[in-house]
């Protein structure tokens, strides 16, 4: 089975790798750079565990090999924000409680950011309905549902600040 | 040696700093970044993989197996079977609890002569990365002659059913019994009114999202071992491994549990693979990894409840519940796995008297093997199976009598004067007044008025149900003693190392273990409490062998009351000595000094006084000690309750029918929960939250299903209806406080009451909506066909034999 | 979690792809690859080769020819959900599309996907055979239209052959109000049963999915219907007005349920056209 060479732009960091066709993107992230950030909770892309972002869309990392995306921009829960300065959907996760074993966290992150990007406001439906494709067993989905909405509000915030200071 | 506090609850002085407090998670920034260390994430030099070849059988001979062709592929090291280990003479995987004439057949980690379930390992392969051990799998060539099979537990008890194990004749595993039959038959000839149930508590999988996964490691010069694993209790692991599995001296092996993605029960116990990894590890002289595939961990996880039982209830014309008979067949699966005889046994008879005042109450249980996975403990073990068939006989009495559903249970409560309260079956409940639980729940639910709303919603074709669970469980597992005269195999006392620094940090070293619960946080708020330091200033440390003293783990709501309870006496050991250091520093007597804030001051004189800091650091540097005082400034205590605790409330669930499809929507749902008092609001309500959606989850979506073949139908999260967010509302929470006096924090777990609760108050929901149909039970799950046809069907009532 | 060893091969236009296919008669298209790649990872399919279509061009894009709207195969889900032509052309495909799997699947998932796949429980099926689309099939030989009604053949099978690509798909401008109506199964979301509708001068159309091994026009539904879209007139017509005879049954839905829920859904989603 010959390697294919492959460069992904990892978290704004050009990565080349020679990979097995079959290697999927999860297992580039996890197995060969150490980004153990991105879980794998299922074997029939379901629990959403593996959620990353693929040229600036939420896609599911088990159902895609390495090999495709040669090329792309992959941002995983190491880069959409860091310890002094997280994300505000990673704070609102903190402050609401949106999280207790941490294991679909990360995919739950990332999907709540394609959420958000999709409509700026989503009602409570519209996030429980978006949310199907990511599992979580430990919350009930109450406090990541209350999470989403503070950050959706947070972000409309700071998108008007920012419309306004570009204004002034 | 100093006198210590009793360990009865005594209630704060004051206000409280931290306890109490909806505190931040001290452990979340590292979760919310993808900085979580799971044992999957964890990888070492020269590792190896290990891939297993589970049985495509329930139950067959293993004949001749041909590894040539997988052991010929560049990469595979070795290929393992049942033979490799008996030759090595490796033991059988233990059963942690013991009953009376129990049957224990053995429980090879890979199966040998027979495999007994679809999932049983049949051979392992170990190589140099996970794909091409899969690949090598696929090329094992094994003679597997198909026997027969039984799946459902009262069909293994039928005349000529096939026959699991030759250990267990009728694939009988026990007979057990609890309370005075002589007693309840007495009072049912005095009944006027008698409510029948059959019900079937169908069998679930925990599906933590993190899958279980093990690594292995040999130091061939020390001949120490480590291992990571997935597990809820690392020492009940280390000792089962090491004592009983693989002969390893238990000081050689240690056992780390990292970060835990859920557990749920499910990684409490000893799981085949753990051996599989270490018994490689040492034979390859190599690190050794497992991690399950999620369909591997449908059908290698230990499963929960899975009961086929029969009730009587006898009342009184008035509503007044007089006695309760249970007989239950409690489908164990394969194997005995490591507490799986106790949960349908002490972790459910007892549980059987709910929160009533019976004359008597007997349960008969039969514990039978068949050819499906395991069934051990899965989040409440037992107490929800105890609670959905207590709730739902009341409820069912409350429909057939036209009484109202919250005023059969009012009637019948155990009052607040009545505690501790001696149940008919065993159980002595500490503390409890559940009424105001009740009445709190019917205020918040708006019932008046949503009565009125069900009654005009039925004449024009809208249903809507409201189900009451008003549960009792017992929980905080231990003491010892006790559990000991009930069959336990292990102690259910915790662990607690409070280790003061010369600069006052503090390090916490807990048996606990936390994988979600949030210990790191609420251990640390009962640390700083105590002295009224920064939070900051204490680490929790959890999981791992080689630095806690011995513990128990995390299991039966047990962290709190009996961790906790630990920590919150070894505080008491540092704060005695601190406090003689401080006396003596200051020239005053222990008994006139006092602690706030991180500061000992002598009591009325606000000037002055030692910091916690400065205490810390003249126990070290022991310049100046009290007379004959040992330096340092460290305390262990293992903590062993008198009681469990007994956690009530009410939960009620508001559910809708749609009358076109029988599509469940549940649309509103409030409880009050009484687990004394709250170490940290946002950590006790995410547990019940949690514990909400799993008990939802079995009540409408979650089915583990076997063919009578014994082939699991439910296998991937394709078939198996996982709770998702579009399912459930918001839920309505809130609280009432009754101190436990068995702990000196008062406190009562609260990691199971949501599930043990919920199943229960959903399935009345249901219920309650389908009387309209002139049902007065139709069993779980609600699938949306069974209702459609519950509510075309006219008045048959649905037990389990409608499901298929 | 490992699929079998395969050779991959990535088409760098869709001549290659189409050459590359003739050439491996035992290969298999990676588009979305949603369908494929979990059965791959269960080692239920094990091809030796992949050629990936999934960054090809020549199969993207919206656009419209008159009053047809055209879709590379290769479009998402999330964009015909969210695209402005679509919605103006054919809003019946967005109503579709808010059903698919979930944002992770829609952002990967192909509409060219789903019509070569032939899934009995996809959604869009329903819709297509009532919007009367058309698939634009490639091969090294050339090319062909075939309309939906003779494209879908049965389970997981459709007009395509050895060597051919779903290149586009074609949609006459929807010229009434459409709706879909979706029952999904509690675990995999796939169809249960799924309905479409839609109301045009030409008259009523309803197409029912999941139920069955292929998505099927409900032809006695539309003939009661006729033009007479008045509530009653919607009950009568869609109340035990499917059979379970040819339907499919499992332990989740028996074939009887699903007649059921197709008359449900068939009302309701008339319902949103009247």
């Amino acid at each position: 089975m010959s390697l294919v060479p492959v460069t992904i732009n990892i978290n704004g960091t050009p990565t080349p790798a020679q990979v097995e066709p079959r290697m999927l993107l999860v297992q580039f992230l996890r197995d060969e750079l150490e980004l153990t950030g991105t879980h794998v909770g299922c074997d029939t892309s379901q629990c959403g565990a593996c959620t990353v972002s693929l040229n600036g869309e939420a896609v599911k990392s088990c159902t895609l090999f390495a090999v495709q995306a040669d090329g792309m921009d992959v941002q995983t829960i190491e880069g959409i924000g860091s310890m002094d300065d997280l994300h505000p959907i990673q704070a609102a996760f903190w402050e609401q409680h949106g999280l207790q074993c941490g294991f679909c966290t990360p995919g739950m992150i990332m999907a709540s950011a394609e959420i958000i990007r999709r409509n700026p406001d989503p009602s409570e439906e519209e996030i429980r309905e978006q949310l199907g494709g990511n599992f979580c067993r430990c919350t009930g989905y109450h406090n990541i549902v209350k999470a989403i909405s503070s950050a959706a509000a947070v972000m409309r915030e700071k998108g008007a600040e920012a419309g306004q200071a570009a204004d002034d | 040696m100093t006198q210590l506090p009793d360990s009865n609850y005594k209630a704060p002085d004051g206000p409280q700093k931290y306890i109490g407090k909806a505190v931040k998670r001290v452990e979340d920034p590292r979760f919310i970044t993808g900085q979580g260390h799971y044992t999957d994430d964890i990888n070492v030099h020269g590792q190896l993989h290990a891939a297993m070849l589970r049985s495509p059988y329930a139950h067959a001979k293993i004949g001749q197996i041909d590894a040539s062709a997988a052991l010929a592929l560049k990469g595979v090291h070795a290929v393992l079977t049942g033979q490799d280990l008996a030759d090595a003479k490796v033991g059988s995987i233990p059963t942690g609890w013991l009953l009376p004439d129990l049957k224990i057949p053995p429980h090879p980690a890979i199966a040998h002569g027979e495999v007994h379930y679809v999932g049983d390992i049949v051979a392992v392969v170990i190589a140099e990365s996970r794909a091409l051990a899969e690949d090598a799998v696929a090329l094992i060539e094994v003679d597997l002659e198909p026997l027969d099979a039984v799946s459902l537990g009262s069909q293994a008890l039928a005349q000529g059913a096939a026959e699991v194990h030759p250990e267990a004749p009728g694939n009988v595993a026990f007979n057990w019994e609890i309370g005075d039959a002589a007693a309840a038959d007495e009072l049912f000839k005095q009944a006027d009114h008698v409510v029948s149930l059959k019900i079937r508590n169908h069998r679930l999988v925990p599906n933590a999202i993190e899958p279980r996964a093990s690594l292995a490691q040999y130091q061939r010069s020390s001949e120490e071992f480590t291992l990571h694993t997935t597990s809820q209790n690392p020492h009940i692991h280390r000792l089962m491994l090491a004592a009983f599995v693989l002969g390893i001296p238990e000081h050689k092996l240690r056992v780390i549990s990292p970060d835990v993605g859920g557990g749920f029960g499910s990684k409490i116990f000893q799981y085949p693979e753990e051996v599989i990894v270490l018994f490689a590890a040492k034979k390859l002289n190599r690190p050794v990894k497992w991690a399950a595939r999620r369909s591997e961990s449908f059908v290698s996880d230990m499963q929960g409840r899975d009961h086929e039982s029969e009730a009587q209830l006898a009342l009184s014309k008035d509503g007044k519940m007089l006695a309760l008979k249970v007989d239950t067949i409690a489908n164990m699966g394969a194997y005995l796995t490591t507490f799986a005889p106790a949960v349908p046994t002490y972790l459910y008879g007892t549980l059987l008297n709910g929160v009533y005042k019976f004359g008597a109450v007997h349960a008969k249980v039969t514990g039978v093997f068949t050819n499906t996975v395991p069934v051990d403990a899965y989040r409440g073990a037992g107490r929800p199976e105890a609670t959905y068939l207590v709730e739902r006989i009341v409820s069912k009495a409350a429909s057939e009598l036209g009484m109202d559903a919250a005023e059969i249970r009012r009637k019948n409560f155990i009052q607040p004067e009545d505690f501790p309260y001696q149940t008919p079956v065993a159980l002595v409940y500490d503390s409890g007044n559940y009424e105001p639980a009740l009445d709190k729940a019917l205020g918040m639910l708006g019932y008046q008025d949503l009565l009125k709303e069900q009654a005009e919603g039925r004449k024009n074709g809208r249903y809507i149900g409201i189900g009451f669970s008003t549960y009792v469980e017992a929980c905080g597992l231990a003491p010892s003693a006790l559990v000991g005269q009930l069959g336990a195999q292990a102690g259910q006392w915790e662990s607690a190392v409070v280790r003061v620094m010369p600069t006052g940090k503090i390090e916490v070293l807990t048996g606990s273990h936390s994988h979600g619960q949030g210990h790191e946080t609420t251990f640390a708020q009962i640390a700083a409490e105590e002295f009224g330091i920064p939070m900051e200033d204490v680490v929790i440390v959890h999981g791992d062998t080689g630095k806690m003293p011995f513990g128990w783990g995390t299991y039966g709501s047990r962290s709190a009351a009996v961790g906790g309870s630990a920590l919150k006496m070894a505080l008491g050991r540092i704060k005695d000595k601190a406090t003689k250091i401080a006396a003596h520093l200051l020239e005053a007597a222990p008994e006139d000094i006092e602690v706030a804030d991180g500061q000992f001051k002598v009591k009325g004189v606000p000037e002055g006084g030692k910091s916690f800091f400065d205490v810390a650091l003249m126990a070290h540097l022991a310049h100046n000690l009290p007379e004959g005082m040992e330096p340092g400034l460290e305390a262990q205590y293992m903590y062993d309750p008198k009681n469990f605790v007994y956690p009530f409330g009410t939960h009620i669930a508001v559910v809708e029918l749609d009358a076109d499809t029988g599509h469940v929507k549940m649309i509103k749902y409030v409880c009050v929960d009484d687990c004394g008092p709250l170490i940290n609001p946002l950590v006790v309500e995410g547990q019940v939250h949690g514990g909400i959606a799993q008990g939802f989850g079995q009540a409408i979506l979650e089915e583990t299903v076997y063919d009578e073949e014994g082939n699991m139908l439910t296998g991937s999260f394709m078939e198996y209806s996982m709770p998702r967010a579009e399912d459930l509302p918001m839920f309505e929470i809130d609280h009432t406080v009754t101190p436990s006096p068995h702990n000196p924090l008062g406190v009562k777990g609260i990691g199971e009451s949501g599930t043990i609760a919920s199943t229960a108050a959903v399935a009345n929901a249901v219920n309650d909506a389908l009387r309209a149909f002139g049902h007065h039970h139709v069993d779980m799950p609600f699938t949306p066909e069974k209702v459609w046809r519950a509510m075309k069907g006219g008045v048959q009532d649905l037990g389990q034999a409608a499901d298929d | 979690m490992y699929t079998t060893p395969f050779d991959y091969h990535r088409a760098v236009n869709l001549d290659d792809a189409l050459k590359m296919l003739a050439d491996n008669p035992d290969a298999k298209l990676l588009a979305g690859g949603h369908s494929l790649i979990p059965t791959m990872k269960l080692r239920l399919a094990s091809p030796s080769a992949l050629i990936d279509i999934s960054a090809l061009d020549e199969l993207r894009g919206i656009r419209t020819d008159g009053d047809m709207l055209i879709l590379g195969a290769g479009v998402t889900h999330a964009e015909l959900l969210y695209d402005k032509t679509v919605a103006e052309y054919a809003p019946l495909m967005p109503d579709m599309a808010r059903w698919v799997g979930d944002p992770m699947v829609r952002n990967r998932g192909t509409v060219g996907g789903v019509v070569a796949h032939a899934d009995p429980a996809a959604d869009y099926p329903a819709g297509l055979l009532t919007l009367g689309a058309s698939f634009k099939l490639k091969s090294a030989g050339g090319e062909r239209v075939v309309g939906v009604d003779d494209y879908f053949k049965g389970m997981f099978e459709t007009a395509l052959q050895e060597g051919e690509i779903v290149t586009e798909i074609h949609i006459p401008r929807q010229a009434g109000k459409g709706a879909y109506e979706k029952f999904r199964h509690p675990a995999s979301h796939y169809a249960i049963v799924g309905v479409a509708a839609l109301a045009s001068p030409e008259g009523v159309k309803v197409a029912m999915t999941g139920a069955g091994p292929k998505a099927v026009r409900l032809t006695q539904v539309e003939q009661a219907i006729g033009s007479d879209l008045s509530d009653e007139n919607i009950k009568s017509a869609t109340e035990n007005a499917v059979d379970a005879g040819s339907l499919l049954s499992d332990r989740f839905a028996s074939a009887e349920y699903r007649a059921h829920l197709a008359g449900v859904l068939a009302k309701r989603a008339l319902m949103r056209v009247k």
